[in-house]
């Protein structure tokens, strides 16, 4: 009763400062929140403008992609740059290229990964540690040490201009990466579930089969998602591995056609101008699906990222 | 002594050493890769640096050669170190300020963070080719978007990629558009930092900048060391853009340490010099990472130190 009244009573005195005090805070507040959005859309032009640019070109026509001022939003739309880069590559077979590869890692890589995961999540044995260690060791060395030695092999096995030096090694744990994400999942998967199997006689193999998979999806997306990026965008691999034209990959092939195109430094004009629509249209074919796959599993990358990101 | 240990071996039960050996089992995949993909190859180039390997001959062993080569006699190594030391310094530090810009305007509670976020991250995965490309045509010395306007305006068009002077602060510039990774991984930590510590530093009058200082640098500075690292060893490792846009060029302005490795041991076939000159690089980023990790005691500020 006593607390009613003295808020009361003050209130009145305090009400005009404090609404006046408070507006301010008000203007202040709603400044400081729209140079955050002014900020955040800026950055997000200028981020998006690269690729924008790359699709808008892609659908002009010749006329409009050399005229000035240049057109953010075409006046015309033109198939002609993805005809003209159909007739340069043989794209359906540097597609398949492509996923061959992808397909033979993402394989190898989702086998032998969660196999080793589950050995460090969840088994004790003598030098686990170690070769834990030395393996979260081995991302630090740069691949320009092992790549000469290895190359070296591949040409003795004959294994060269094939597709083999890019998907076997894929096969042997599927790199620290990615063991390392999904132990981080494992270990983070009740242990009663594991023991209840147990019980039931399930050996660690059923285990890891048919508790430790179906449960670490979120997981196991995350590392597909990162393979199937990584593969697709690869450039050095297949570079120094792939040589014969119906062994490029897209990345390759696209590195190709650009040097059919005229040289590569930009600062010389393309001999034959008119294969810059051609250039961005093959651009965009071989990005889109990488933005699609962004686009709808981003759920996964951001986690991914962020359960190798922090706890590393 | 000899019972004492008897005694421990019998204490090992069955269902232990069934264990060990289903535990090296399991990890025998990544056991193998690392012997034949890491190890082996990591000690074969340790050989073969001191040897002259052509490959269609057998290795001549040449001992220090390719070494004392690279320091006295190869022009390219000084002009290639040079270059990457240059570029690393340009592109890692404001990268990684970029990064953590990006992930602090994400993480002030705005709506719509996640449509920011993919715009944010969207060059990141556009594969390396395609972004040097668009970059390549965007930047044309003729018809790029970039100097119509410049020239619209009145002033000399750029020759970005064909002057030696602005071709390496370009590919560093088009590489702050690929910090997606790092970005989302700052955004994870920010989002780890207490919201009670700052509402306490509020209590105390702290301003926002003190705020920053004095809680968000060093709540994120285990995330920070982390991305520095990598990022360092990244950063030495870069190929793709200059190999299709410059090719090292022009005047060697933008010869790489890994375009170098790549001429000599693919177009020069000269085995035995690249992997000295790859080794000689793995002792550089050792070295670096090695001062890293010697600094972090300074820098980096880890919870649970404080807290002991």
């Amino acid at each position: 009763m006593q607390a009613t009244d003295v808020t009361s009573a003050a209130q009145p005195i305090a009400a005009p400062r404090q609404t006046l005090r408070n507006q301010e805070i008000r203007t202040r507040w709603l400044i400081g929140r729209g140079l955050i959005y002014a900020a955040l859309v800026a950055m997000s032009i200028v981020y998006f403008l690269p690729m924008w640019w790359m699709v808008i070109t892609s659908v002009k026509t010749l006329k409009e992609t050399f005229s000035f001022p240049p057109t953010f939003f075409p006046r015309t739309f033109s198939m002609e740059g993805y005809a003209h880069a159909w007739e340069y590559m043989d794209w359906p077979q540097h597609f398949l290229n492509t996923m061959t590869i992808v397909v033979g890692t993402l394989v190898g890589i989702l086998l032998t990964s969660t196999l080793c995961a589950y050995g460090f999540a969840r088994l004790r044995f003598p030098g686990r540690n170690t070769v834990f260690v030395i393996m979260l060791a081995s991302m630090m060395l740069p691949s320009q040490v092992t790549i000469i030695p290895t190359y070296i092999l591949f040409r003795e096995l004959r294994w060269l201009d094939s597709f083999k030096p890019l998907i076997v090694p894929a096969w042997f744990g599927g790199g620290a990466f990615n063991i390392f994400l999904i132990r981080q999942f494992f270990t983070s998967v009740p242990i009663d579930l594991e023991d209840a199997a147990r019980i039931d006689g399930s050996s660690r193999l059923g285990i890891w089969w048919r508790i430790m998979l179906p449960l670490s999806k979120p997981a196991l997306t995350a590392v597909t998602v990162f393979v199937i990026q990584g593969q697709w965008n690869d450039f050095f691999g297949p570079l120094i591995y792939l040589n014969s034209k119906s062994k490029l990959t897209l990345a390759l092939a696209l590195n190709t056609f650009q040097t059919i195109a005229g040289s590569a430094a930009a600062n010389v004009a393309y001999q034959d101008i008119s294969l810059y629509t051609a250039l961005m249209a093959a651009a965009t074919v071989v990005t889109m699906p990488m933005v699609i796959l962004f686009i709808s599993a981003q759920r996964y990358f951001v986690q991914g990222i962020q359960m190798t990101g922090i706890k590393g | 002594m000899a019972v004492a240990q008897a005694r421990a071996k019998r204490q090992i039960t069955k269902t232990e050493r069934d264990e060990w050996i289903a535990g090296w089992l399991f990890i025998s995949p990544v056991v193998l890769g690392l012997l034949i993909w890491t190890l082996l190859p990591t000690v074969a180039s340790l050989i073969l640096s001191f040897t002259d390997y052509r490959v269609l001959r057998p290795p001549v062993w040449l001992g220090f050669d390719n070494y004392v080569a690279m320091f006295t006699r190869q022009q390219d190594f000084r002009i290639a170190l040079r270059v990457t030391f240059t570029f690393v310094a340009i592109q890692l530090p404001i990268g990684l300020m970029v990064a953590l810009g990006g992930a602090m305007l994400l993480n002030t509670g705005v709506k719509g963070m996640t449509v920011f976020r993919t715009f944010f991250y969207l060059p990141s995965v556009v594969p390396a080719v395609a972004t040097a490309l668009v970059w390549g045509w965007i930047l044309n010395l003729n018809y790029g978007l970039v100097n119509q306007f410049v020239n619209a305006l009145g002033f000399p068009r750029i020759n970005f990629f064909g002057n030696p002077k602005t071709a390496l602060p370009t590919l560093a510039v088009m590489t702050w558009f690929s910090v997606g990774q790092t970005m989302i991984i700052y955004l994870a930590g920010l989002l780890n930092i207490p919201p009670s510590l700052y509402e306490a530093a509020e209590i105390d009058g702290a301003g926002r900048f003190r705020k920053f200082l004095n809680i968000t640098l060093p709540m994120l500075s285990p995330t920070l060391f982390y991305t520095v690292v990598m990022g360092l060893i990244l950063s030495f490792q870069y190929f793709t853009q200059a190999f299709i846009l410059t090719a090292g060029g022009p005047m060697k302005a933008t010869y790489f340490y890994n375009l170098m490795i790549y001429n000599e041991a693919f177009s020069n076939l000269k085995m035995g010099y690249a992997a000295a000159l790859a080794w000689f690089l793995l002792l550089m980023i050792l070295a670096m990472t090695l001062t890293v990790f010697r600094s972090s005691a300074a820098w980096v500020y880890y919870e649970s130190e404080a807290r002991s």
